[in-house]
């Protein structure tokens, strides 16, 4: 099987490089199969790897793809029980949203080209998870982010798709420009970019606090919180929800945004080096997971209240990466792109259905309408919240423990950490119960059809189950602490979700308070603007970078080198026209001056003769 | 290799006056006369042994090279034919071959009066440009440098755009002036020879081991800078590069971006650092500064630009700023680096300008404030200018992201600062990239405005460039392996 492991990206990729190049002779059911059925085989070809598989990492090298001087990297494949969990939720929930699309997208008029881009995407990612070098995981970082562009961007008629498309790939684009400065160093100290050389050459060389290790795992945590949204780069993933519901799930959910977890996990060697650099990972995710769910609570748009909570959710797992909770984190990633799948699957039915409504206040009593997408609904949400026994309760209970137990600053992790589920309980709920209960006030023109409704049973099942899948990642990581926290801060952390799902139940369903009033004083109406807002970053950005930006393009557009050379210019014309004047064609003049120039002539030959 | 350059000299006259006998004629003898030049370079290189691949062509001894050739000229002065191909040589002038049959491609519909006057420049200009990849007599490359320059001018001059005797006259002076500098410096160096051996000569390889008085040497490296810093462009003398572009008939804008601006680089690679080693070291932080600051600048004005073609000469500069950056931090890495960047850039600017050229025709304009949405008319080139824009901000698996990161990684190595300073480039240019882009084929566009979409012989023209970008960005090896020991052969003996 190691033989075969290339086939495992360049199936979606061939099918991408067929749909684009065959775009025109091809109808929609030849694309959908082959879109789908192109990553359906890719899912197989791992789920018999990963039942073939006998513990040990597998590689294959394809062929030396740069070798200059002391570098040296191959298209080269790494495959170990991190990988395997990568590669299957890729291919598995990939397969699922692709079938989803194959209806969602059904109609457009650019239905080759939606499944072109996204096998890409699959293609890229797949070689992300699996390069064995920086310099090939970096390919597929740069791949996934151009067709995250593509696809945000998808229905680029409209402008405003555009610029929420370009958005996202600035903001992405300087975390990376800080990834590659991060390998450029690693290279500079080590001489190469194969991930695990580097990781036995950091430990033999680097003492655990080196500063040079600091500086290197800074610039690629850079490169991680671009492209996973986090604090402060995350301004990018709420716009990114311009395109189809599917990619959202796909890419902004599932795969893409946790590429960030994945580098930091598989550079987690490099990382335990710099405990500096950890303490930071931790306090990101954590300010970034509370900023988000604040956030998330005052938002209208069903996907930009899911994207929000998305943000928040890899808040979690970069606060277990940062606490060295390093396979917590990796089943907090599996687990929530699941239920997070689900979740952006089950909005997309609702938009579906809906006629693209998006507004949340413009939905409700969906749940004896659309059955099986409340239901859907239901089961992510509970999920989401981590309520007991579902998917999302282990892996985030596990993080939320784990964050208790750092030294130090452990305490006030865990009392973050708690306050988000908190709130990601009323979020989650108030969204279940403001669109699904009440009043309808839009009522849909269809069901969704089985292409939509069979992924969204199959993410249900594994929403709910999913906590109960073991992770093969026991041999990648260090052993983690076995200690157990004190009783009363587990039943805090496991008890605090139903809280906040009472709380949901009490504003937004029972009506048991009303919270108006709160809401609308002016202090409430304040913060409401500002979480709305998402704390204004987006603002300050506008004022520290996009401004000065354009400002500077103005003040430069007239060249102003340019003008040196027209001084030069002038200056030649001067000249000429001085002298043209100078020949005016008088004979008097002209004896003037010559006898002028005699004079001074005369002068100084008889000055140096003199002197 | 002389026959090569005969080929394409008498070519072009022979295009010249088939227009007599029939206005079509010229191009078909200008396609046929370089794919005639083609083929007789590709049979001339297969014939060579493999092992001859890999030696390090060897300053003083000629057969280490892949050809030599070497005619007496001007004896008295110690001036020779001399004439030689090595891996980076041989890379230029395939290249250069590549592109005039591109620049061709691009001139086939376009250009409609004296049609004959027009391919007879184009294969002039591109004799001019085979010679100064290959001739190393100084004296002879100086001639070759000032010959590709006057059918270049012409064409601008005559078939350009508006503006066009503004910008040819501002592109001759600026690169005539800077030759003049030049010049100077070559017959300085010549002289020097005379005083310490007796004799003059403007051989590569006679100079190549002869030292100078370290102050002379740095002023006569500077003549020598200049003069391929203005060619290049590098900051702060790009200015006549976006005029020239912008007027030039879409077959010049590819020829002179594709190639004209490779010389600039060629020479710097070639001459201005080798033959005064320390000099150049001493000086390396400046052109680094340059370098970086015409990355940013560029990028800046990119931009500003509403027009199409002005931005695509802007994104030029910025480009630049990397060979530049990676010529100066000499070592393998970034030198590699630069030299797939002349190759990628290259291509990939040669076709962004052909895009624009083809909207040109089409439209009239070069104004985006006057196109958008154009997808929605033509989805084929939509896609190829898709594919050339992510390109062009360097995205991986294409050959300028090769380019791009072999010169920051080498860069790093000698100069962080410079290489954190270059970086920013990264996102300034996928900044400019996108919003060109987004104003010419994406936002909402007009159904019923008629822009033809790519016909067979402009799909074709752009998937040949679509091909070899992602061939060189999978597998730049064969690229690399190819000029690896030209750069070996240079390296040793200075490094800053």
């Amino acid at each position: 099987m190691t033989d075969l492991l290339w086939l495992i990206p360049a199936l979606p990729l061939a099918s991408a490089t067929l749909l684009i190049l065959g775009s025109q002779w091809l109808g929609p059911r030849w694309v959908a199969t082959l879109g789908v059925g192109s990553v359906g085989a890719a899912g197989l070809c791992v789920l018999f790897t990963t039942l073939q598989w006998q513990g040990a990492p597998l590689q294959q090298t394809l062929w030396t793809w740069i070798q200059v001087g002391e570098l040296s990297a191959g298209v080269s494949f790494y495959v170990d029980g991190l990988t395997l969990v990568m590669m299957s939720v890729i291919t598995g929930v990939g397969f699922l949203i692709h079938l989803y699309s194959a209806e969602f997208m059904a109609g457009d008029t650019s239905y080759a080209r939606y499944f072109a881009y996204l096998n890409l995407f699959v293609a890229a990612m797949l070689t992300l998870v699996m390069a064995d070098n920086l310099l090939l995981l970096f390919f597929g970082w740069e791949g996934v982010g151009a067709c995250s562009y593509l696809l945000v961007g998808f229905w680029h008629f409209d402008a405003a798709n555009g610029a929420a498309a370009r958005k996202a790939f600035v903001v992405t684009r300087v975390g990376d420009a800080a990834m590659a400065l991060g390998l450029f160093l690693l290279f500079r100290e080590f001489g190469t970019l194969d991930i695990q050389a580097l990781s036995a050459a950091a430990n033999a060389r680097w003492e655990v606090g080196n500063p040079t290790a600091v500086l290197a795992t800074a610039l690629l945590l850079g490169g991680a919180v671009g492209k996973s949204a986090q604090l402060p780069l995350h301004t990018w993933l709420p716009d990114a929800m311009a395109g189809p519901t599917p990619v959202s799930a796909l890419i902004h959910a599932a795969t893409m945004v946790t590429a960030g977890v994945y580098l930091v996990a598989r550079t987690h060697e490099l990382f335990l080096l710099a405990p500096p650099t950890l303490t930071a990972v931790a306090v990101i995710g954590l300010f970034t997971l509370l900023l988000a769910a604040f956030t998330a609570l005052c938002q209208h748009d069903i996907k930009r209240i899911l994207a929000w909570s998305t943000i928040s959710q890899i808040g979690y797992m970069f606060l277990g990466l940062g606490v060295g909770a390093w396979s917590a984190s990796i089943f907090h990633l599996m687990t929530h792109a699941f239920f997070k799948a689900l979740l952006f699957l089950a909005a997309g039915a609702v938009i579906h259905c809906l006629h693209h409504e998006h507004d949340i206040r413009n939905m409700g009593g969906l749940r004896s309408r659309l059955p099986v997408v409340f239901l859907s609904f239901l089961i992510g949400a509970a999920a989401l919240s981590a309520l007991p026994l579902t998917s999302g309760f282990f892996s985030k209970d596990l993080i939320v423990l784990a964050a208790f137990e750092a030294p130090g600053i452990g305490p006030w992790l865990w009392a973050g950490a708690v306050l988000g589920a908190f709130l990601t309980a009323l979020y989650s709920f108030r969204l279940v119960f403001v669109v699904f209960f009440g009043r309808a006030n839009t009522l849909p023109d269809r069901q969704p059809g089985p292409a939509m409704a069979t992924p969204l049973s199959v993410l249900c099942v594994f929403s709910l189950a999913g906590g109960w899948l073991g992770i093969p990642v026991a041999n990648v990581f260090p052993a983690e602490g076995e200690g157990h926290p004190a009783l009363w801060v587990e039943a805090v952390s496991i008890g605090i979700p139903l809280l906040g799902l009472a709380l949901a139940y009490a504003l937004f369903l029972g009506r048991r308070w009303d919270a108006s009033g709160l809401v609308e004083s002016p202090l409430g109406q304040a913060f409401y603007r500002f979480w709305h807002a998402g704390w204004r970053v987006d603002g300050l950005y506008d004022r520290l970078w996009v401004k000065p930006f354009l400002v500077l393009t103005v003040l430069l557009k007239s060249e102003p080198v340019d003008r040196l050379y027209g001084a030069v210019v002038a200056l030649c014309q001067l000249c000429y026209e001085g002298l043209s004047r100078s020949q005016s064609g008088r004979l008097r003049q002209y004896a003037t001056v010559m006898a002028a120039g005699v004079i001074v002539l005369l002068g100084v030959v008889w000055r140096a003769a003199g002197g | 290799m002389i026959y090569l350059l005969l080929i394409l000299l008498l070519g072009g006259g022979l295009a010249w006056a088939s227009e007599r006998w029939n206005p079509q004629a010229p191009r078909w003898v200008a396609l046929g006369v370089v794919g005639f030049a083609l083929l007789y370079l590709t049979v001339a290189v297969a014939r060579l042994p493999v092992e001859q691949f890999s030696l390090l062509p060897a300053a003083s001894q000629p057969d280490t090279w892949l050809a030599h050739t070497r005619i007496d000229w001007m004896p008295r002065f110690g001036i020779h034919f001399e004439l030689a191909l090595d891996g980076l040589s041989l890379t230029l002038v395939a290249l250069t071959l590549l592109l005039g049959l591109i620049a061709l491609s691009a001139s086939w519909a376009e250009i409609e009066q004296r049609t004959g006057f027009f391919q007879a420049n184009l294969l002039w200009s591109l004799t001019g440009v085979v010679g100064v990849f290959m001739a190393l007599d100084l004296f002879l490359f100086f001639v070759f440098y000032e010959v590709m320059l006057v059918p270049m001018y012409l064409l601008i001059a005559i078939w350009g755009h508006e503006a066009r005797s503004y910008a040819s006259m501002k592109f001759f002076i600026f690169t005539q002036a800077s030759g003049l500098l030049m010049l100077v410096s070559i017959v300085v160096l010549a002289y020097q020879h005379a005083l310490q051996t007796g004799s003059f000569s403007f051989s590569y390889f006679d100079l190549l081991d002869h030292r100078l008085d370290p102050a002379l040497a740095f002023w006569v490296m500077l003549g020598f800078f200049l003069a391929f810093t203005v060619k290049l462009p590098g900051f702060p003398f790009h200015t006549w590069l976006p005029d020239a572009h912008t007027q030039a008939p879409t077959a010049g804008s590819v020829l002179l971006a594709g190639i004209l601006l490779k010389t600039g680089a060629y020479g710097l690679l070639r001459f201005a650092i080798p033959l005064f080693p320390e000099a150049a070291a001493e000086f390396a932080p400046v052109a680094m500064a340059l370098g970086a600051a015409g990355i940013i600048y560029g990028a800046v004005l990119a931009f500003a630009q509403s027009d199409f073609k002005r931005l695509v000469a802007y994104s030029s500069v910025s480009h630049m700023g990397f060979i530049l950056l990676g010529l100066y931090a000499w070592n393998s890495l970034a030198v590699q680096g630069a030299i797939v960047q002349m190759v990628a850039h290259g291509l990939s600017t040669a076709a962004l300008f052909m895009i624009a050229g083809s909207l040109q025709q089409r439209m009239h304009t070069r104004d985006m404030g006057r196109m958008g949405g154009l997808w929605l008319n033509a989805p084929r080139m939509g896609a190829c200018a898709l594919f050339f824009t992510m390109a062009s901000l360097g995205l991986p698996g294409l050959g300028n992201f090769v380019a791009e990161f072999l010169v920051l990684l080498g860069l790093f190595q000698v100069a962080p600062r410079m290489a954190v300073i270059a970086a920013v480039g990264l996102v300034t240019g996928a900044v400019y990239s996108l919003i060109m882009l987004q104003r010419s084929f994406q936002g909402p566009g007009d159904p019923e405005r008629a822009v033809p979409d790519y016909g067979r012989r402009e799909l074709a023209t752009m998937l040949l460039m679509v091909a070899l970008l992602i061939w060189l960005g999978v597998n730049p090896q064969p690229l690399l392996e190819l000029t690896q020991p030209t750069v070996d052969s240079l390296l040793p003996g200075a490094t800053p």
